[in-house]
């Protein structure tokens, strides 16, 4: 119990200095929430042009327009979360390991992973969860049916698991960089990657969607990051979606045991650099 | 003369040299840049096919031009796009290390371009066989290949696109010499460049004014230009315009670049060793 004290107390520290941080440079702060508002606003343009001229993404496929944007917010929010706690951090990680930094830490008297994976809280990234949570609450109102209380903790739940599947793609990427040397890729595939979680996954569809489909929700699960607490936000009722929530929580329990792994074999694997 | 060529020639092969020593980094970015294509292709036919009506278009795009569409913006911006030009000149200019240019007997723009140069022919023979691939999986995207003229137009548009994309970033770069930290400056460059050089989108799908509006701005020229002139949707009079404007914009920028580095030496000081 005590060993968890100590560590929210180490969190609540490293998010402490995160902000002091972050108010000593205030402009640059402001001018980083702005900048990632602007990719926000880049994108509702885009998908306002895609509604002027159609009503539904697929056909029948029940992605009308306020069910997208409900969709598009989820996205936003888990997306600003990830970024908030663990993006800048994963990054600096390959850094880390590059320069022969990561000594320094693996002396410290706390676990490697956490140490790692939280130092920096990227308070900007609010800018973009208030953002989603915005359009989320509009589109909400615009459809028929208010969620009840089950399906907000319901969605609270599955934010959290798809954060969680994000932040093991990260870190097993990161932690890559020990076999690779260098990782100048990591955002970019990362950003590829999580491309295909920006829609809904019924766009999948022939020869080839059906394949990446499968290896997008099966393999590496980013389809269900996004997809399943939108689907139980704006279409609880649908059969599919029980045995979908169910193998969520399977694939997020099963990618933080798999990145874990990967971790510690990359701190096996990793020699120093620097002295 | 001779020297002068043998020189930046030497940079060429130095640049080739050590692109290529990070291989595998190097491949897996190439490859992956294919991926957003992939869920552009399902996004805009769930987008056709979620249209009423029979004939289905959008601003003169059918499903299979809009895909045709964005293959060919991925080609655009593998000529023009300069991943981290401007900010490698701000943070030379921030931590001293452009004074090794001032030292040498070489010029830093000729220095930079050659070294472009060499990160984009190494690009382009990693690169050739996925695109080859991409583009021969999506051939029933395309009507088939236009006609001489314009393949010529085409890749005098997309050579174009590489100078310009080149001075523009460089001219960024060197607002360095004024302000010390540019990275929000270079996020929101980044982020008009990404919307108004038309990879987001066509622009002709915006409501008036917008797509007269996007069309005057140099940006166009980085994507949407040498997209829209393989697909032929600018044609005749317009293309020989569209050229003319787009030799101006890179004229304009190389003396605006060149301009800044004069200015910008006159500002700048040196600390340290």
């Amino acid at each position: 119990m005590s060993n968890i004290t100590t560590y929210w107390r180490v969190f609540r520290t490293f998010a402490r200095n995160s902000l002091i941080r972050d108010m000593t440079f205030r402009s640059n702060f402001i001018i980083d929430s702005i900048s990632s508002l602007a990719w926000v606003f880049l994108n509702v343009v885009l998908y306002l042009q895609v509604f002027r001229f159609t009503n539904s993404i697929g056909d029948h496929t029940g992605w009308g327009r306020y069910e997208f944007y409900a969709f598009f917010s989820t996205g936003l929010i888990v997306n600003a979360l990830a970024q908030m706690f663990f993006m800048t951090n994963i990054d600096e990680f390959t850094d880390l390991i590059r320069t022969g930094g990561l000594d320094f830490l693996l002396l410290k008297p706390i676990d490697t992973q956490f140490m790692i994976s939280l130092r920096r809280i990227e308070w900007s990234s609010l800018s973009n969860l208030a953002a989603g949570i915005i359009v989320l609450v509009y589109s909400m109102t615009r459809l028929p049916h208010l969620p009840g209380m089950g399906q907000c903790v319901l969605y609270g739940v599955y934010l959290i698991c798809g954060v969680a599947i994000y932040y093991s793609l990260m870190i097993t990427l990161g932690a890559s960089t020990v076999w690779m040397g260098r990782n100048l890729t990591l955002y970019d595939f990362w950003f590829y990657i999580t491309t295909f979680s920006r829609y809904p996954m019924e766009i999948y569809t022939g020869q080839l969607g059906r394949p990446l489909r499968f290896a997008f929700t099966f393999i590496i699960p980013v389809l269900i990051v996004v997809n399943i607490p939108a689907r139980l936000m704006v279409r609880p009722l649908e059969s599919q979606n029980g045995w979908l929530a169910g193998f969520a929580l399977l694939a997020t329990a099963a990618s933080v045991a798999a990145s874990r792994w990967v971790f510690l074999k990359a701190l096996a694997g990793y020699r120093s650099a620097s002295s | 003369m001779f020297a002068r060529v043998n020189l930046y020639y030497t940079v060429l092969r130095i640049s080739i040299a050590e692109r290529l020593v990070y291989r595998v980094d190097f491949a897996l970015g190439t490859l992956m840049r294919f991926l957003p294509i992939v869920t552009q292709i399902f996004l805009w036919d769930a987008v056709f096919q979620g249209m009423s009506g029979g004939i289905k278009t959008i601003a003169g795009y059918n499903n299979h031009e809009m895909i045709a569409y964005y293959l060919l913006t991925m080609v655009g911006r593998a000529f023009s796009s300069m991943p981290g030009l401007a900010s490698s000149i701000a943070r030379d200019i921030r931590d001293g290390t452009i004074k090794k240019y001032l030292l040498q007997p070489i010029d830093m723009l000729s220095f930079i371009l050659m070294s472009r140069l060499a990160h984009k022919l190494v690009y382009y023979a990693v690169a050739v066989f996925p695109f080859a691939l991409v583009f021969w999986l999506c051939r029933d995207f395309f009507k088939g290949w236009p006609d001489a003229g314009t393949i010529l137009a085409f890749i005098a548009s997309l050579l174009m696109s590489f100078l310009l994309g080149f001075f523009m970033e460089a001219t960024l770069g060197m607002i360095g010499f004024w302000f010390l930290e540019v990275s929000s400056l270079l996020f929101v460059y980044m982020l008009v460049s990404f919307f108004f050089s038309g990879q987001m989108f066509p622009p002709d799908i915006m409501p008036y004014p917008w797509p007269q509006v996007l069309k005057i701005i140099p940006l166009q020229y980085l994507a949407y230009f040498p997209t829209a002139v393989f697909l032929q949707k600018v044609t005749g009079a317009e293309l020989a315009w569209g050229l003319a404007a787009e030799a101006f914009w890179v004229v304009f920028f190389f003396f605006s670049a060149r301009t800044m580095f004069h200015y910008g030496l006159k500002r700048y000081s040196a600390y340290g060793g």
